[in-house]
């Protein structure tokens, strides 16, 4: 008795369900998928909040957002992308995370031929350009972009050598090659290139052997608060030469667990980090001010951060593009899809969190220099280098 | 390449790591010598002493006392299906009023702001209770399954207390306040005041392990248990407080650890894992049955790591672990029978 009641209470939810489907046949689907949970945690938590600033409508339509966790995980995140296109019927995908899933979803978006704007960093995901990555695009901003900026400050300061130590890691290894590549072009020598792990507790082998080559310079590639530990090593044994870090150590937790030991560091990182510091004359200053007001009207003050701001980049790109697409076709059909692709990769100075981005056919990320700037560690804050 | 002076700093780096790997290998020895559980959740122990450490600021109640909470219902409601009587009321005391204990003690004195070391007192005190707590709920009703059941059981605790960790604490790491900012220098070493801290408590703990099983009757009973179950409960040793006893000072010795890790570096929820991995490899040279062989093969991990770090950091935990294998080899050779239960 209680089964039969149990089974049509399921039945008619279901026609409930199908009934307000029906009747919603103008709402664009987003998928999205990010790591708030996992190792990327503290990068894919600020990006899940984002979501829910993201606006319901945009251009007449309904905008629904159905989002999964992929745990930082490649497999899950490649499984939530097929579930998101298969099952949701979603028109565009954002995610992952990080760079290796955001890679593996390459294949699934394009041939599913939905698009797909990645949160993570690494330029694989968009280069080079080739029949998958013609669905894909992304936010952040390339690792060669911002290698450029370290050696362009280099060279300003007269800097002839530098020692590397990176994370044991994609992470890692993408700047390691970035770097060598831009280092030689200005005929700086890398002396040493050294390894570290996230959890290690101590990098002093390392650090000695980085000290022992006489860098004029040390460049640490970590993300998180971790590339805190070689910078205090190497105080520690005294080395006193300039401190580079990399724009993954753009965050609170870093200033904080870094204290006084990572004074003076330069590191290059996106704009929305000193948004306040820009002239009035940045338009990307009222952009990223706007979405940190608005994420910490909800989340409390100082909880922005720039991984946010790399999700909140996605829907800016998409939010761009829907209009066009909707003149062409009505969501959920393969051509509304496609229009909102082309209509993403023609974007012409779109002003994100994080930069200008004028996309073309070859360039899915669209950042130029603008994109960019050198930040100094004073007093415990970040202040912007002219 | 190497002089002097960096060869004795590697040695020294790699003594105090060292001596980390080396507690958590007596945890992991201890454990599996009583109870034949091998004792992955260590790592998380670890990594929550040492986050409820650093996380200590004088304003707010550690959040980790939810989790010991939590963790002691669930281990009187386990207990509650068969104690009855007097039995129930000790279950009640120490799965229940422990914790509600440490909590009102714990919210009592951290607005005090007593400094470094009631910190990490009270850090231990908050943590170390999670693993009898555990043992009551995961491992004592498995006492008598085999080594492989007790394995899985324990890969189980790893999986949810980590889930669990990234819950309480979030998911940035943190860094605790060093005991000292002494430097101690004697021509070419350096020795941070943090590094004598954790050498003197491991040797502490040390000591007090050995005072524990020679000279205490809890002791004894530990020890029986370890040679030989059967013939200690017919000599009328309970088995099952053993266990417990043993699982207590395993958190104790991990909870220790992770605050003395706490200043070194950034410690993340899930960061425990490698370090009590290493410890694992320790214990797994000592046999899992001797202390001292763990303890020296622990600080031998650490030298290796550190030279490891220095030659060719990219392969360093490849290099660390696969020192395991010939050490396996050489003990499958020398004894065949390691594995026969009892």
């Amino acid at each position: 008795m209680l089964t039969r009641h149990r089974i049509a209470l399921l039945a008619a939810t279901i026609v409930a369900g199908l009934g307000f489907g029906a009747a919603r046949a103008d709402t664009i689907k987003v998928g999205i998928t990010f790591s708030a949970t996992g190792p990327a945690a503290s990068l894919g938590i600020p990006e899940a909040n984002s979501v829910a600033l993201f606006p319901k409508q945009i251009g007449g339509a309904d905008v629904e957002y159905i989002m999964l966790d992929d745990g930082s995980d490649t497999g899950r995140a490649v499984a939530n992308t097929r579930k998101l296109i298969d099952e949701n019927n979603v028109d565009i995908i954002f995610g992952s995370t990080v760079s290796p899933a955001a890679i593996s979803m390459v294949s699934v978006a394009a041939e599913k031929k939905v698009p797909m704007i990645a949160a993570a960093a690494s330029g694989a995901i968009i280069a080079p350009m080739d029949d998958n990555r013609h669905w894909v695009f992304k936010t952040p901003q390339n690792d060669g972009l911002m290698a450029d900026a370290i050696v362009e400050n280099m060279v300003k300061q007269g800097i002839k050598s530098v020692a590397f130590i990176g994370f044991n890691d994609a992470y890692g290894d993408g700047w390691l090659k970035e770097f060598t590549r831009s280092s030689k072009a200005a005929g700086i020598a890398l002396v040493d290139a050294e390894k570290f792990a996230r959890q290690d507790t101590s990098v002093t082998a390392q650090t000695l052997k980085m000290i022992a080559a006489k860098p004029q310079a040390v460049l640490i590639a970590g993300s998180g608060p971790a590339p805190a530990l070689p910078q205090r090593t190497l105080k520690e044994r005294g080395y006193r030469g300039l401190i580079y870090q990399t724009h993954g150590v753009a965050n609170t937790e870093f200033l904080k667990i870094g204290g006084k030991d990572v004074e003076g560091t330069l590191l290059p990182t996106g704009p929305y980090l000193i948004a306040e510091q820009l002239p009035d004359s940045n338009p990307v200053k009222a952009v990223a001010l706007d979405y940190k007001k608005r994420y910490e009207d909800k989340y409390g003050a100082g909880t922005a951060s720039t991984f946010g701001a790399n999700a909140n980049d996605c829907e800016r790109l998409f939010e761009a593009a829907v209009p066009g697409a909707l003149a062409k076709a009505k969501p959920g059909t393969p051509e509304f899809r496609a229009a909102l692709r082309d209509g993403i990769e023609g974007l012409h100075g779109v002003v994100l969190d994080h930069g200008v981005a004028t996309m073309s056919p070859t360039d899915h990320n669209g950042f130029d220099t603008s994109a960019r700037v050198m930040v100094k560690i004073e007093n415990g804050a970040w202040k912007l280098l002219p | 390449m190497m002089d002097t002076s960096t060869l004795l700093a590697l040695v020294q780096d790699g003594v105090v790591n060292g001596a980390i790997y080396a507690l958590l290998a007596l945890a992991l020895v201890l454990v599996f010598a009583v109870t034949r559980t091998i004792f992955i959740p260590v790592g998380e122990i670890v990594s929550f002493a040492a986050l409820t450490y650093a996380g200590l600021d004088g304003k707010t109640t550690p959040p980790v006392l939810a989790l010991t909470m939590g963790l002691g219902l669930v281990a009187f409601l386990r207990g509650a299906v068969k104690a009855r009587g007097r039995a129930l009321m000790i279950l009640a005391l120490e799965t229940l009023g422990l914790p509600a204990t440490v909590t009102a003690i714990v919210m009592a004195v951290v607005p005090m702001q007593l400094g470094i070391v009631a910190n990490a007192a009270i850090a231990i005190l908050c943590v170390a209770p999670l693993a009898p707590l555990l043992y009551r709920i995961a491992f004592a009703p498995l006492a008598e399954a085999s080594v492989l059941v007790l394995l899985i059981a324990s890969v189980g605790a790893h999986l949810a207390l980590s889930g669990l960790g990234l819950l309480v604490f979030g998911p940035e790491g943190a860094r605790g306040d060093a005991f000292s900012d002494a430097v101690l220098e004697m021509g070419p070493i350096i020795l941070p005041g943090q590094a004598i801290w954790v050498l003197a408590a491991t040797l502490a703990t040390m000591i007090g392990l050995w005072a524990f099983f020679r000279f205490t009757l809890a002791g004894a009973a530990l020890r029986a248990t370890a040679i030989n179950r059967r013939g200690a409960r017919l000599v009328g040793i309970a088995t099952d407080q053993a266990g417990l006893h043993a699982f207590w000072l395993a958190g104790l010795i991990a909870a220790v650890s992770g605050v003395l890790i706490a200043p070194l570096t950034t410690i993340y929820y899930d960061g425990g894992f490698l370090i009590g991995l290493k410890g694992f490899v320790a214990a797994i040279v000592g046999g899992l049955v001797s202390y001292p062989l763990a303890a020296l093969a622990a600080i031998a991990v650490g030298i290796l790591e550190s030279f490891a770090a220095f030659q060719a950091s990219a392969f360093k935990e490849v290099i660390v672990f696969a020192g395991i294998i010939p050490v396996l080899l050489w003990r499958s050779l020398r004894h065949v029978s390691v594995e026969d239960e009892e």
